[in-house]
């Protein structure tokens, strides 16, 4: 039990009593709504879920070291202002950009050359985190906010609503959903950053709505709710206070994960030039997608911001899949 | 078995009927109007006020909504104005349409050979360090943008090696015959060996970037349900009765373990597509992926239109056909 378990991982395959009501074609549903019943459920132990999932994590080193390079990254997003030698939007060396040599190489006092505005690519790199900690937050919790208005709705009220909203919600899940940020992000004239984090933002909406939806469901005939209702508390007092805080669990795990996605996907957004044109301020994404006319020459412009938006992606993969883990009682026999 | 297929189909249709309102909004919210995105900068007033005619802009929204089906209906999507300017945005579609279903192809079959083994192996080394460096290494696999995997690819087996071609579907010196457009097909129909193998020689790339879409999906589903198979009952029977390992492996355990995996086959296709966009365009693949690409940057929308519909299409189809296989294969799952 104390042992790095990275199996468990992928709780996808249903266990036996469920699998009667197990439709094929909702893996994706089905997955989102295993999570859900997972963060639903309580300890049997006498202590609270998060004290039992916290002490597997604190010895499970997959998750360790999922968190260090989580709290490196969003460190050096908060203090890269005073970390980067130079103005990150200063073209300090632009007088070394020629038609033939358009990326300056590592100097004296930039380590690692400039960009093709003669920019220092360190303070670049540095800065960047902020802006790409910016989108990937922005964009999970825009698309949080949909899915718990959306899934409390169809959880909280039932019924009709919850047909209707669900409806909804699973065409949304049949679409490729990086198919349809691409269409979302075309609708706006003028790209920004805005319009990206709104087209990520957008596709994790049905997501998180199901998530919550399903967490809810499983929570309508638990005690807890059952009590209340009995002591006479309103309905929406039962949503707001006993069942949505008892949601958050499972919406932490894919909260974690979705912000990894969201780091990716504004990376391709920009490649496909739909990404923010302004590049004032540095975001690795942009800086990735740009970079693609010089791969060939100069892949080093190209692979820096990549391996940054590699580790940090892992970072934030490896701490949720062992969230959920930890979180999902089935892993824990 | 007659309900379940007639209860999905009619999901499917549900589908397809929300996605074509979806489709119409989206096309009515576009930058600068329907009429402007479709006729491009080459707009005059007198064009414009044509067009604005042609669509029944004027009228009301549930009749432009009827006049848009029946045009997509009939293949009507306009003309393009940018991918391929001039011609109808179906035939963007329809030349294209077999150079992305090869390299799709090439791609999941080059991820099922390397994913099921691997999760076969991982999860009967469950803990182990074997176990552990390919669960890790399916999390990087997710972790790396497709179109940056794609460029290291092409730089390091193309640029540097010069082993295997940059870009494109077929080499320029080539004299091929092409009669279905699948260029490796062609090539054997017509016993044009050396077109075969060079139209082949122009997949693996671009087919090794897809491919890590669903290598790691793949991976991870095959071992969480062999993990989940060797716990059962009749695998322990099965081990008792002192059958031989390879036995149980392939009657028992992977007969059962692999029924997850079909499913996830087929909603790997909308993950494909999606991929097969920033793929095309780093190989510059004549794909639909690439013409979508194209059709972004500029913002070529009657292009988009069509193949956004087709996309979701073939996705629905896809995994309409899924289901249904899968209920043939498993009969718990019709009730």
């Amino acid at each position: 039990m104390t042992e790095p378990d990275v199996s468990a991982r992928d709780t996808t395959t249903p266990s036996s009593d469920q699998r009667s009501s197990w439709r094929p074609g909702d893996r994706k549903k089905q997955r989102i709504d295993a999570l859900a019943e997972a963060g639903a459920l309580s300890s049997d132990e006498g202590i609270s879920l998060w004290q039992s999932a916290w002490r597997r994590l604190r010895r499970d080193p997959v998750f360790l070291v999922g968190l260090s390079i989580v709290s490196v990254f969003v460190l050096v997003a908060i203090i890269s202002p005073w970390l980067a030698p130079h103005d990150p939007s200063a073209r300090l060396l632009i007088d070394q950009v020629t038609p033939a040599t358009p990326i300056p190489p590592a100097q004296e006092g930039f380590p690692l050359g400039g960009d093709n505005a003669g920019r220092d690519m360190l303070s670049r790199l540095l800065v960047g985190s902020r802006q790409t900690l910016i989108v990937g937050v922005l964009a999970t919790l825009g698309g949080l906010a949909g899915g718990m208005i959306l899934g409390t709705i169809a959880g909280g009220i039932g019924g009709w609503a919850d047909s209707a909203v669900m409806r909804v919600v699973d065409v949304m899940l049949s679409i490729p959903s990086l198919l349809m940020a691409f269409s979302i992000a075309a609708l706006f004239a003028r790209p920004s950053q805005w319009t990206v984090i709104l087209a990520i933002a957008i596709i994790q909406v049905p997501i998180f709505a199901r998530l919550l939806r399903g967490s809810m469901i499983s929570q309508r005939h638990s005690d807890h709710v059952l009590a209340a209702r009995a002591l006479g508390v309103r309905p929406a007092a039962i949503v707001f206070r006993h069942m949505l805080p008892n949601s958050l669990g499972p919406v932490i795990v894919q909260g974690t994960l979705v912000l990894a996605v969201s780091i990716i996907d504004a990376a391709a957004l920009s490649f496909l030039g739909l990404g923010n044109p302004d590049d004032s301020v540095p975001e690795w994404g942009q800086m990735l997608g740009k970079a693609q006319t010089f791969f060939n020459s100069y892949p080093h412009v190209a692979v820096y911001p990549a391996l940054c938006i590699i580790v940090v992606a892992l970072g934030f993969t490896l701490m949720g899949e062992s969230l959920r883990e930890a979180l999902d009682p089935k892993s824990r026999r | 078995m007659l309900r379940f297929i007639v209860r999905r189909m009619l999901q499917a249709v549900l589908a397809l009927f929300v996605l074509s309102i979806l489709l119409f909004a989206w096309l009515r919210s576009l930058p600068g109007g329907v009429v402007s995105a479709m006729l491009g900068e080459r707009g005059t007033p007198e064009s414009a006020a044509a067009l604005r005619a042609q669509l029944g802009l004027d009228e009301p929204l549930p009749v432009q909504y009827w006049r848009f089906l029946q045009r997509a209906v009939q293949g009507d999507f306009g003309i393009s104005n940018g991918v391929y300017r001039g011609q109808p945005a179906l035939d963007v579609f329809t030349q294209r349409f077999p150079a992305t279903v090869e390299l799709a192809v090439f791609a999941i079959v080059l991820a099922l050979a390397l994913a099921i083994p691997l999760g076969y192996l991982a999860a009967t080394r469950r803990g182990g360090p074997f176990d552990t460096g390919s669960v890790i290494f399916s999390l990087v696999g997710v972790a790396v943008p497709v179109f940056f995997l794609a460029y290291v690819l092409k730089y390091i087996f193309a640029v540097r090696m010069g082993i295997l071609p940059p870009s494109g579907r077929q080499s320029v010196g080539i004299n091929a015959t092409h009669i279905t457009n699948f260029y490796v097909l062609d090539g054997i129909i017509t016993r044009e060996w050396d077109a075969a193998w060079d139209a082949f020689k122009h997949l693996i790339l671009p087919g090794i970037a897809l491919a890590s879409i669903p290598f790691a999906v793949i991976f991870r589903i095959t071992r969480a349900a062999v993990i989940d198979v060797m716990d059962e009952d009749y695998v322990r029977t099965a081990r008792a009765k002192g059958l031989r390992r390879q036995t149980i492996r392939a009657r028992h355990v992977m007969r059962n373990a692999l029924i997850p995996v079909v499913t996830i086959v087929g909603l790997q296709v909308g993950a494909l597509l999606a991929g097969a966009v920033l793929t095309e365009k780093v190989f510059a693949f004549t794909g639909i992926g690439q013409a979508l690409a194209l059709g972004f940057e500029l913002r070529d929308y009657p292009v988009l239109q069509v193949l956004i519909l087709m996309a979701a299409l073939i996705y629905i189809i896809v995994n309409l056909v899924v289901d249904i296989a899968y209920a043939v294969i498993d009969p718990r799952v019709r009730h």
